[in-house]
């Protein structure tokens, strides 16, 4: 069992990623250059936080793009679990796995805070291990503030999709969403960091079971 | 191959906010401008291409602004297109 950890130009969260599934969870684990287009031999796909591509143009628009993404839609057909974090949320929204956009915060401030969080639905694997609902996790974003359509909100709501909320809506976000899922459960973007909080050395251990769910 | 100078303009939706739009709005009633009621920022994107005539010139330029210059969940867009 491994995961494959996609690498752009720009991406700056991947080693941070390895850290936290290899180095504290025991999970085997491989940074993926984007160019690479053989996913077959990975349990599970993350794209990280960062910056890729500079986030010209918007963030996530050039990776969705990049080579290993074309095979990260057939990856994820075949019900393969994805998780995008910060930028890797973007791409996922980009990229048409997730509904919806990242904007700029309301307030222009790139953030960089622990948020308290809300399980919306413990539906997934993702969520099942939090059982009291609320968790801290860091964030660390300049454009995260959730945007959809009032169609596509309902439509979230109806599936069951809205895995995380904030407590206190940092940056504007419609519904305070901070992560969601597809409609099956397999793919899951959002804006805070759980490979942040994997160690209590380094502010907690909230993000643990998050990663933990990448093997079901 | 005829050449062709197109101008793609993007803008967000309104129904969007535009907090960088705003902070330059309150920068112009710094400056002194007054009547200010509304500023949204955009982007604008030019560029050549050579087409064999214009109604291709258009589709290609349109899938590019539908599919990477613009992202249609947050931002519409428009197209100008003339023959060099």
């Amino acid at each position: 069992m491994s995961i494959g950890v996609i690498v752009f130009p720009g991406s700056n969260c991947d080693r941070d990623v390895q850290w936290a599934t290899e180095g504290c969870l025991g999970i085997s684990t491989r940074r993926v250059w984007h160019e690479e287009t053989d996913l077959s031999s990975f349990d599970a796909i993350v794209l990280p936080g960062g910056f890729s591509y500079g986030d010209y143009l918007r963030c996530g628009a050039i990776a969705r793009f990049a080579p290993a993404l074309q095979s990260l839609i057939d990856f994820a057909a075949k019900g393969g679990r994805v998780l995008g974090i910060c930028n890797g949320f973007q791409v996922l929204t980009e990229l048409g796995l997730l509904p919806g956009a990242l904007t700029r915060n309301r307030d222009l401030h790139f953030i960089c805070e622990d948020a308290p969080l809300k399980v919306v639905s413990q539906r997934t694997a993702w969520m099942q291990g939090y059982n009291d609902g609320a968790l801290t996790l860091p964030i660390a974003h300049g454009e995260g503030r959730y945007q959809c359509s009032d169609e596509t909100l309902k439509q979230l709501q109806d599936e069951d999709a809205i895995a995380l909320s904030y407590g206190n809506n940092p940056n504007g976000s419609v519904s305070d969403i901070a992560g969601i899922t597809n409609a099956s459960g397999s793919v899951l973007g959002l804006m805070p960091h759980p490979e942040r909080a994997c160690d209590p050395a380094t502010g907690g251990t909230d993000g643990r079971r998050m990663l933990e769910a990448l093997l079901g | 191959m005829p050449r062709f100078q197109a101008r793609v303009l993007v803008r967000l939706r309104p129904s969007v906010l535009d907090p960088a739009g705003e902070a330059a709005r309150g920068a112009a009633e710094r400056l002194g401008v007054e009547g200010l009621s509304k500023l949204r920022i955009g982007k604008a994107v030019e560029m050549e291409l050579e087409a064999p005539d214009e109604a291709e010139a258009r589709r290609r330029l349109e899938l590019l602004s539908d599919r990477l210059l613009a992202n249609p969940v947050i931002e519409d867009w428009t197209l100008e297109l003339e023959q060099s």
